[in-house]
């Protein structure tokens, strides 16, 4: 996991490019770790939301995240429950809760995971996944787009 | 709706590990059904509602199989392993309102032989409410799995209220316990130590293996009528008293809610408490979904049976088991019992309140709760009474 950060993961499960959550990773293509806010009551929101939940507004925009966060809870996978992450085992799914307040599931990728902390800091950096997966979201077609997860290394 | 609804019959299939049961998802959940019509003393014509749990089958299909020639109720509740309970108080409603006469509800599952959870995690989280959120979110990283999502909110728990590893075992070996006063339980006649359980390979931290619940073959169902009916039946009614389903919020994302503790069973328990005019103490047994341990640590808290960052405490030194304080899943649980999706817990709560537990009977059974979790954390809740 040290150095997975570094290299192109094969075979993961993909999302699928579509509706919001596509634009949502089209942005952690462009570098730019990016949550909606509303630009009426100004609230963060992650998972993308269509409408505002605490104002109702239609009205928003992608803003670019400080990148800066901390874990906020973590569970240590051991066993591959998924056949694509056998490989990757042991490796730690992590919450990290955003300077913006979001929190979003993602992976600390220089950290081994009995090392993780609550509360540690950490800063977004960028996975190129491939999309050669067998996965919901994967295809092989030809000019599939590029897709960037992004993950997170120790502050 | 307090006490307008009976639970007239219930009814399970064996549970199975090794060569499974031998039946068809369809034809487990039907032995089961005919169990329970047959403890009802009904004739499997009369009912005129029926409630699949999801997934598992349609209400045409049974009631075709069945020979229910005037099904008029057909309707299930998408609530995972909390449809059982949540599925108590729609066919409550639907009895006492007259939408029908007898509710049926079947739950069953080839969980061992047919295909494994694990097998088809994808599948599986596709079906649920959140599965697009799951899908494009939790699975590029690796989060696949009920037992990962869960695992998120025990760690979070150990943190904030220093709960150990010990109590969590604390909670498997009072389930493994009861399982040996249960000749049904598939881990009857296999005792585990807290030895045994904390040094039981690692799952997916702070999950051991013997913090999971089993995957087992079998099914289990109830039979739901008025009050008025249930007078005329077989069996010595269990009343509905309260009964009440939530979700959590929200309900498609586990890792967005700004209290991660507070989940459907946290609006829900308060409701089905008012509604039966009982409060948790009142309780004789609790029957709570198991579905690793640290749930039942959460329900126990978020229920009202002790105050947030307690659970742990409370389910030591025998509280939780029988003769303690409250005896929780008597019949093992999904962790020693079987995983019927948490038919059994309704099951197991109706056999208290009837004083049919034989060896695990708790004495003098008169008020119960059950719960159901599902999904992402959807809770439901019955208080039950004799």
């Amino acid at each position: 996991m040290a150095d997975a950060g570094k290299k192109k993961a094969v075979g993961l499960p993909l999302p699928l490019m579509q509706g919001l959550h596509g634009e949502f990773y089209r942005h952690c293509a462009a570098g730019r770790l990016s949550f909606q806010r509303c630009s009426d009551c100004g609230r963060w929101r992650h998972v993308p939301r269509e409408i505002c939940p605490a104002c109702s507004s239609w009205n928003w925009s992608w803003e670019q995240s400080s990148g800066r966060g901390t874990v906020f809870s973590y569970t240590i996978a051991e066993r591959p429950m998924h056949p694509a992450f056998a490989e990757l085992c042991p490796y730690a799914a992590v919450v990290v809760e955003m300077e913006e307040g979001v929190r979003l599931l993602s992976r600390v990728v220089d950290c081994p995971p009995s090392e993780l902390e609550i509360g540690a800091g950490v800063t977004v950096e960028y996975l190129n996944v491939e999309p050669t997966g067998s996965g919901a979201g994967d295809a092989e077609a030809p000019g599939q787009e590029e897709i960037v997860l992004p993950v997170f290394r120790l502050a | 709706m307090k006490d307008k609804a009976c639970i007239v019959g219930v009814g399970a299939t064996g549970f199975f590990r090794g060569e499974g049961s031998g039946k068809s998802l369809h034809g487990l959940q039907l032995e089961a059904a005919l169990a329970a019509l047959a403890d009802a003393g009904l004739r499997a014509g009369q009912v005129d509602g029926i409630m699949p749990f999801p997934n598992l089958g349609t209400a045409e299909g049974f009631a075709a199989s069945l020979g229910c020639e005037s099904l008029r109720f057909a309707t299930t509740v998408n609530m995972g392993g909390a449809a059982p309970v949540a599925s108590l108080g729609v066919a409550a409603a639907a009895v006492s309102s007259g939408l029908a006469d007898y509710v049926l509800m079947p739950a069953g599952w080839n969980g061992y032989s047919g295909p494994r959870a694990g097998a088809i995690v994808q599948e599986m989280t596709a079906s649920i409410p959140g599965g697009a959120i799951a899908r494009d979110f939790y699975l590029p990283h690796g989060l696949v799995a009920p037992a990962q999502w869960y695992a998120l909110i025990a760690r979070r728990h150990m943190h904030e209220y220093g709960t150990t590893a010990e109590q969590l075992g604390a909670v498997a070996l009072a389930m493994r316990k009861h399982a040996q006063l249960n000749p049904a339980a598939v881990m009857h006649d296999k005792s585990m130590t807290m030895e045994q359980y904390l040094a039981s390979p690692m799952i997916t931290d702070p999950y051991r293996l013997f913090d999971c619940c089993l995957e087992t073959d079998g099914a289990a169902a109830f039979v739901v009528t008025s009050a008025e009916r249930a007078r005329d039946l077989a069996r010595a009614p269990v009343y509905i008293s309260g009964v009440a389903s939530a979700q959590p919020y929200p309900a498609d994302d586990i890792t967005g809610r700004e209290d991660i503790f507070r989940t459907g069973l946290t609006v829900a328990a308060p409701q089905a408490f008012e509604m039966a005019g009982v409060k948790p103490a009142d309780a004789d047994f609790a029957q709570v979904y198991d579905c690793f341990t640290f749930e039942v640590v959460q329900q126990l808290e978020e229920a009202g049976f002790c105050a947030r960052g307690e659970g742990g405490a409370f389910v030591q030194e025998g509280r939780i088991e029988l003769g303690g304080e409250l005896p929780v899943n008597t019949h093992g649980g999904l962790l020693s019992e079987a995983h019927v999706l948490g038919m059994g817990h309704v099951v197991e709560a109706v056999r208290q309140l009837r004083g049919e537990a034989a060896g695990r009977q708790v004495a003098d059974a008169s008020l119960g709760v059950v719960t159901g979790w599902g999904d992402f954390g959807d809770g439901s809740i019955a208080v039950l009474r004799n």
